[in-house]
């Protein structure tokens, strides 16, 4: 016997929207069954972990924090996988991007003036766009796979940081640690409100989300990548390139995460070093994924996400719970996700093999 | 479904809020936050021994707990704040890493104590605390000379810190003390907690030559190759020598307990103040593990060593001592000022390294 994987018909359109919910309630209940195995109440647990963290000013706005980088970099790379490119390597454009944003802040600390936060904005961009071009270019040029190519250059991009945290940029009055200077007030993402921490990171993460939205929604742009992303031929006989359609998606989403990677750079951490971030560039894929591709959903799947990592701080603190906790519900997140789109596309079919052959000698 | 759902939230709410009022009238919380795993085998590991014998001692009046693997920097910041808003009547930061971030949550939070380990920035609720590792090191140095063939030791350092410079020349001096001609390599692994990298810089000073290891990192991966190796090495922070019984001579051990309950207990009777605490082998707050591995002479003269550092009769860094090019440092007889200790940012002779600048 063995399980096969039959195409359905007709896909329903109202699992395809439940898609995500389906998953996150099905992430709950496991979730809830893992405490209950640990030996702590699941409902305790559970409220700890998602409930407790949105009660209070000041976690909001580390919500916000921790959850802008994660729907910048989430919202570009939809729209290149919406065009059938696939940007593994956001990680690796997020860290190019905030060390050429902080080329100035390092290089010219005496420099007080207003118009260096928006350079840094814009060579952030312009850092983590070329960044991506790298792919784009041995995608269109040598036919190479990004998937591969643009995965390999993360390493790159963190191993190039950690030699300038540790030679060059290093600050000489630091102790000697691997950090450079912290930045001048000027160069700093100032923040939103006077009530907590969170800074225009997320206006920015907002702004493009919706954005994005109305351009994959109303813009002749929009259409075009939604029709070479379903089919190149298509499009061709549309007179839309393909080739012209790489550079676009690598870029856009190259450009947003070097914007998310200067952003948390100036506005969360304040001075460079070696370790700028804790994996949002592929938290961002599932966040993708989970917000179905779709930019305003992508705002919600990112706040979700980085609703895990505050919950599991919170849930190690109140109830002495592992932190590696939030790493299985990430991980719980994504199967289900995956695992609903699969099944809302396919059905499951046992085939008894014994029966296949009896048809074949008839 | 809605009536259901509406049900399970507040029955939730009620479990959360009943829970965290009933602990907080009866005991204090006393909080540590960890960099890395509290099963590290070496520093985090020693901080949560100390925690849990905080536990034992005064569990009936405090409950203590701890964030771990928490990375330096926003995260850090955050993680603090966290603690600080749950109720917590003291936080340990146990990282020279979490100092700016320390800092800035302890500015808001006056009523909160806090205590930072190896830094050197306080406040009115931070106070910060520290061990004079390097009375530990000057021992293994002199052990090192008696049992090394080569006069050549290796060392794994981490960041070049004052704190981790200082640690250097005392394993230098103590070496020097027996054998005026012991060499000492260094490696950087810069990084306080990789398992991968600290192995990496065992081997590579291993073939160097070096026949005997020491480290100023966390984790028992250098012991471990040189156990493969066949060498001899010493512990580091939590006593190592589970991961080399043959090979483990002695071990610098953070025994941090009896501080975090001299300062658990000054919280409960209200008599705690910001102090800045540089603690020795006097004090309890490093003790040396047991001498391995090594004849019976050499045992009596690190015990002896050891005997003297307690009763002060022996400051490790005493002149004469010459800086790495030559030049005098301390005259013959001067002991070293804590503060210069504690800015330490060169060699002294015979270290075979140039000091990353």
């Amino acid at each position: 016997m063995r399980i096969e994987l039959e195409k359905r018909p007709r896909v329903s359109l109202l699992f395809s929207v439940l898609s995500p919910l389906l998953a996150l309630v099905l992430t709950l209940v496991f979730g809830a069954i893992m405490f209950w195995l640990l030996g702590k109440s699941p409902l305790n647990a559970l409220y700890v972990y998602f409930v407790e963290p949105l009660l209070e000013v000041w976690s909001l706005h580390e919500l916000a924090i921790k959850a802008a980088p994660l729907i910048l970099i989430g919202v570009g790379l939809a729209v290149c996988y919406r065009s059938n490119n696939w940007n593994i390597g956001a990680e690796g454009q997020f860290t190019i991007g905030a060390i050429a944003g902080s080329i100035l802040p390092v290089l010219y600390p005496q420099w007080h003036s207003w118009i260096i936060l928006p350079l840094m904005l814009v060579m952030g961009m312009a850092g983590g766009a070329l960044y991506a071009g790298i792919p784009a270019l041995l995608k269109t040029r040598f036919n190479t796979n990004e998937i591969l190519t643009s995965l390999m250059l993360v390493y790159i991009a963190q191993l190039f940081l950690d030699w300038l945290v540790r030679g060059p940029w290093r600050d000489p009055q630091g102790y000697n640690f691997p950090q450079t200077k912290s930045f001048q007030v000027e160069a700093v993402l100032p923040e939103m409100l006077a009530s907590g921490r969170a800074h225009w990171a997320f206006v920015f993460a907002i702004v493009a989300a919706v954005a994005l939205w109305f351009m994959m929604r109303f813009m002749l742009k929009g259409f075009e990548v939604s029709v070479l992303g379903q089919s190149e031929r298509a499009g061709r006989f549309a007179g839309f390139s393909a080739r012209r359609m790489v550079w676009f998606a690598m870029l856009l989403s190259g450009a947003l995460a070097g914007l998310a990677g200067i952003s948390e750079v100036s506005g969360s951490i304040g001075h460079v070093q070696p370790s700028i971030s804790p994996g949002y560039g592929f938290t961002a894929i599932i966040v993708a994924f989970l917000g179905r591709l779709n930019p305003l959903g992508i705002v919600a799947s990112g706040l979700v996400l980085a609703l895990t990592y505050l919950g599991g701080e919170a849930a190690q603190l109140s109830i002495g719970i592992s932190d590696k906790v939030s790493r299985v519900f990430q991980g719980l997140l994504l199967f289900f996700v995956l695992s609903c789109d699969t099944l809302i596309h396919y059905r499951i079919k046992l085939v008894f093999s014994d029966v296949r052959t009896v048809e074949a000698k008839g | 479904m809605k009536k259901l759902i509406i049900a399970l939230a507040a029955s939730a709410a009620l479990l959360g809020g009943f829970t965290s009022g009933a602990q907080a009238q009866e005991k204090k919380k006393v909080c540590f936050i960890y960099v890395g795993s509290r099963t590290d085998g070496g520093w985090t590991q020693a901080h949560d021994l100390g925690r849990q014998q905080l536990d034992k001692a005064l569990g009936a009046k405090v409950e203590t707990p701890f964030l771990e693997n928490v990375p330096e920097g926003p995260d850090a910041e955050r993680a603090i704040e966290r603690m600080a808003r749950s109720g917590c009547a003291m936080v340990f930061t146990t990282s020279f890493g979490f100092m700016d971030a320390t800092v800035k949550v302890a500015a808001k939070f006056p009523d909160i104590k806090f205590e930072h380990a190896t830094g050197f920035k306080a406040a009115p609720n931070l106070a910060t605390y520290n061990s004079r590792f390097y009375e530990g090191r000057y021992i293994q140095g002199q052990i090192a000379a008696k049992m090394s063939k080569k006069g050549l030791a290796g060392y794994i350092a981490s960041f070049p810190i004052p704190e981790v410079v200082m640690g250097i020349n005392a394993f230098e001096l103590g070496a020097k003390s027996v054998n005026p001609n012991f060499k000492l390599k260094v490696v950087w692994a810069n990084t306080w907690f990789d398992p991968g990298k600290e192995a990496d810089a065992a081997k590579a000073l291993i073939d160097q030559g070096v026949d005997i290891l020491t480290q100023h990192t966390d984790t028992t991966a250098p012991m471990q190759v040189a156990a493969e190796r066949g060498i001899l090495a010493f512990g580091q922070a939590s006593d190592m020598i589970a991961a080399g019984p043959k090979t483990q001579l002695t071990a610098i051990v953070d025994t941090w307990g009896a501080y975090y309950i001299k300062r658990a207990q000054a919280l409960l009777d209200g008599t705690w103040k910001s102090e800045q605490i540089w603690d020795g082998l006097k004090d309890g707050i490093l003790t040396m593990a047991p001498y391995t591995n090594m004849p019976d002479d050499v045992k009596a003269m690190a015990e002896e060593t050891e005997a003297k550092i307690k009763s002060g009769e022996l400051h490790p860094f005493t002149g004469p001592i010459n800086k790495q090019d030559g030049s005098a440092w301390l005259k013959a007889g001067e002991k070293a000022q804590d503060g210069v200790l504690l800015g330490m940012n060169f060699y002294i002779e015979g270290v075979d390294d140039k000091l990353p600048q």
